[in-house]
């Protein structure tokens, strides 16, 4: 009888929340993979029915600490749909400029704490930092100036609290926002430097087919809003998404899956975005790309590193171009009579597509709603480079495939906040 | 010999993960931190981890689960300091909305197959399961705050982290109040400081993340509320049942309206 091994990771690191994943392998086949989600349930969808129509910018950013201006942008968009309400361009422009934000924390955060000590063979940041103090400084100055510029147009960086729906509550002026430049320039070109550094990282082979879905805007790199549009040739706009997705329950999963016109796998993300929006990228950022090696588009996983990399760069200068641009609203913001009304919104969070419907009663309290986040979105892809990259690899040690398994989880950026809870890695080898 | 640093570790439960990425958030301190203290269980940062037992655990979530009614009990037992940070581990956090109704009824609003859930019928504080030695309180917490607790605790002094309102917070930045001046609702006279009244500062009412000070008294206020600025009965209950819901002065006077 042939020998049989099991390699269990008791939680995986790094990630933002817990889950678990079994890796089943029989000889030279995985048989299966399953990302097992044991986020407790909090049942948002459940307690916003009643609440005002004006609450859930506030309550759904408390599903994420790490992402919670694209839970307050989604919101936004879905309850404005809903109401027929159209925001000030200056109230657009602030609400992007939260966004690059929250964009830069959460890339500099991951890039450099979660992702990077993979390639680099540590435990985490802090370890690295002992032979790699400079750059994991550099990375923590990039993600500073992130929450900082959260805290200047947002109020604060975990659960801003100037969003609201028509509007903010009250608009920075322009020279309020002017005392970001500095700080904006240098990150800009930190955020560069960050790019060519991990660009020269050895990337683990592994080439991905899954179908890409993004926002696309025609005139920007979209991140607030846009049409969603896959690489499938889906083009729609947000009141069209329930006609092409699906969430389905798994069972040992309190996260839903999502299904795309049938196909079980679709990815969200940097990769998604910087293939499909390619075109709309600022030369500074589209430079950097290159120069680390990157083409039009970025199909290995393990490369996503670089793709969040090179989206800081276009988040630091597309918060330059805002400052350059921004002409304070008329009136910080807009009210509407509440309506009997469905609304759909959406918005890319770091990690994503992130899509809200709100079902509202005449008196504006909500009847029903669906918040679709990212991290169970791609599921099915995680679970498929999972799969294929465990096949290549059998040749490994355990401790090894153990690792880049990991990584390769890591690759995804997991908000399991959002999605999951307890995150364990099993690999379990039969034959 | 080095002296043994002291030993640190971040567990989380049912939560959003903000409040321990707010240690993270500490980007000027946190290397120097690092070099202080043994980071021995953060999975959030690290994937090395050091068995207990622990001089300082800091606790984010609410219990929600049976397993993690076990789990923070073994928690307990191997930390010497066992601090909660955030309204989650508090207060029950935004979740103890569900300690309103029927559980059975959000989970089938949320999922076709309630039945594969494991939940409990509450969102608990994890005051309501073990000793807690220090309670941060917050939605987010203060990154200024979690430093003086983490600091002060590793000296062995009693943290210094004021249990007044948010209005004397707005007095402090010289914010003009917004009840006052626009009849804006607002919940700094019965909210405890530690934000720096954020909130007033860009125009709106405080909302009440940080929960009710000491000997919070929200009656006078949701009469005024009511009375003088014509918020409706549902409102107030809606504003007094957000973050802190489960915590007893928001939830008993949430009662006597809606």
């Amino acid at each position: 009888m042939a020998e049989s091994r099991t390699l269990r990771v008791d939680a995986l690191a790094r990630v933002e929340g817990e889950g678990a994943m079994t890796v089943r392998v029989v000889g030279d086949r995985v048989e299966t993979v399953h990302l097992d989600i044991f986020e407790p349930p909090r049942f948002f969808e459940g307690f916003l029915r009643g609440r005002s129509f004006l609450e859930p910018p506030d309550i759904t950013a408390r599903i994420c600490g790490i992402c919670p201006v694209a839970y307050q942008t989604s919101s936004c968009n879905a309850i404005e749909d809903a109401l027929g309400l159209e925001v000030e361009e200056g109230v657009r422009d602030l609400r992007r400029l939260l966004y690059c934000g929250e964009w830069i924390q959460s890339h500099a955060l991951h890039v450099h704490l979660l992702h990077a000590p993979d390639f680099l063979g540590y435990e985490s940041a802090i370890h690295m930092a002992a032979d790699h103090a400079d750059v994991v400084q550099r990375g923590l100055n990039l993600k500073a100036v992130g929450n900082d510029l959260m805290e200047g147009v947002g109020g604060r960086a975990v659960h801003p609290v100037n969003v609201r729906v028509g509007g903010v509550y009250r608009a920075p002026s322009r020279a309020d926002l002017e005392a970001f430049r500095d700080a904006l320039e240098r990150a800009l070109e930190d955020a560069i430097a960050t790019v060519a550094w991990v660009g020269t990282f050895d990337f683990p082979e592994l080439h991905q087919e899954h179908p890409f879905v993004a926002l696309h805007r025609p005139d920007r790199y979209a991140i607030e809003d846009g049409r969603l549009i896959s690489s499938t040739g889906l083009d729609l706009a947000p009141h069209e998404w329930p006609e092409h997705f699906e969430e389905r329950q798994v069972e040992h999963s309190t996260a839903l899956h999502a299904v795309m016109d049938g196909e079980h796998r679709y990815l969200l993300g940097p990769q998604a975005r910087y293939a499909l929006n390619h075109d709309q990228l600022s030369d500074v950022a589209r430079e950097a790309a290159y120069a680390a090696g990157l083409g039009r588009e970025c199909r290995n996983p393990y490369q996503s590193i670089v793709v969040r990399a090179v989206e800081t760069v276009e988040a630091c200068h597309e918060a330059l171009a805002i400052l350059d641009r921004y002409e304070p609203p008329e009136r910080p913001y807009r009210e509407a009579e509440p309506r009997e009304a469905t609304g759909h919104g959406w918005s890319e969070a770091p990690r994503g597509l992130l899509y809200h419907r709100y079902d509202l009663e005449a008196d504006g309290s909500i009847r029903s709603c669906t918040i679709v986040p990212p991290t169970s979105q791609n599921q099915a892809s995680v679970e498929d480079d999972l799969r294929r990259f465990t096949e290549a690899h059998l040749h490994l040690p355990d401790d090894e495939l153990q690792w880049r398994c990991e990584q390769a989880i890591r690759n995804y950026d997991p908000c399991i906040s959002c999605a999951t809870h307890f995150l364990n890695l099993t690999i379990e080898r039969h034959g | 010999m080095v002296p043994a640093r002291p030993k640190l570790a971040v567990w989380k439960f049912a939560s959003c993960d903000g409040c321990q990425l707010t240690l993270l958030d500490c980007e000027a301190e946190l290397l120097a931190i690092a070099q202080q203290i043994e980071i021995a269980y953060f999975l959030e940062a690290s994937r090395a981890t050091v068995a207990g037992p622990y001089d300082l655990s800091l606790v984010e979530g609410s219990i929600t689960t049976p397993e993690d009614a076990e789990r923070i009990q073994e928690i307990r037992a191997q930390s010497n300091t066992l601090v909660v940070i955030g309204a989650c581990a508090t207060a029950g956090g935004v979740q103890a909305l569900r300690n309103f109704a029927d559980v059975a009824d959000f989970a089938d609003a949320v999922y076709p197959h309630p039945e594969w859930l494991s939940t409990l019928p509450t969102s608990d504080p994890v005051s309501e399961h073990v000793f807690v030695d220090f309670e941060l309180r917050g939605c987010p917490i203060s990154k200024a705050q979690l430093i003086e607790v983490v600091t002060a605790l590793l000296h062995g002094r009693a943290p210094t982290v004021p249990r007044h309102a948010v209005c004397i917070e707005c007095k402090m930045r010289g914010t003009p109040c917004v009840m006052v001046t626009h009849g804006t609702p607002c919940l700094g006279p019965v909210t405890q400081a530690g934000c720096g009244a954020i909130c007033p500062a860009w125009s709106r009412g405080c909302y009440g993340c940080y929960g009710p000070m000491e000997a919070s008294a929200p009656a006078p206020l949701a009469r005024r509320w009511r009375e003088e600025l014509s918020v409706a009965p549902l409102d107030v209950q809606r504003a007094l049942r957000t973050f802190n819901a489960a915590s007893a002065a928001f939830r008993t006077e949430s009662e006597r309206h809606g």
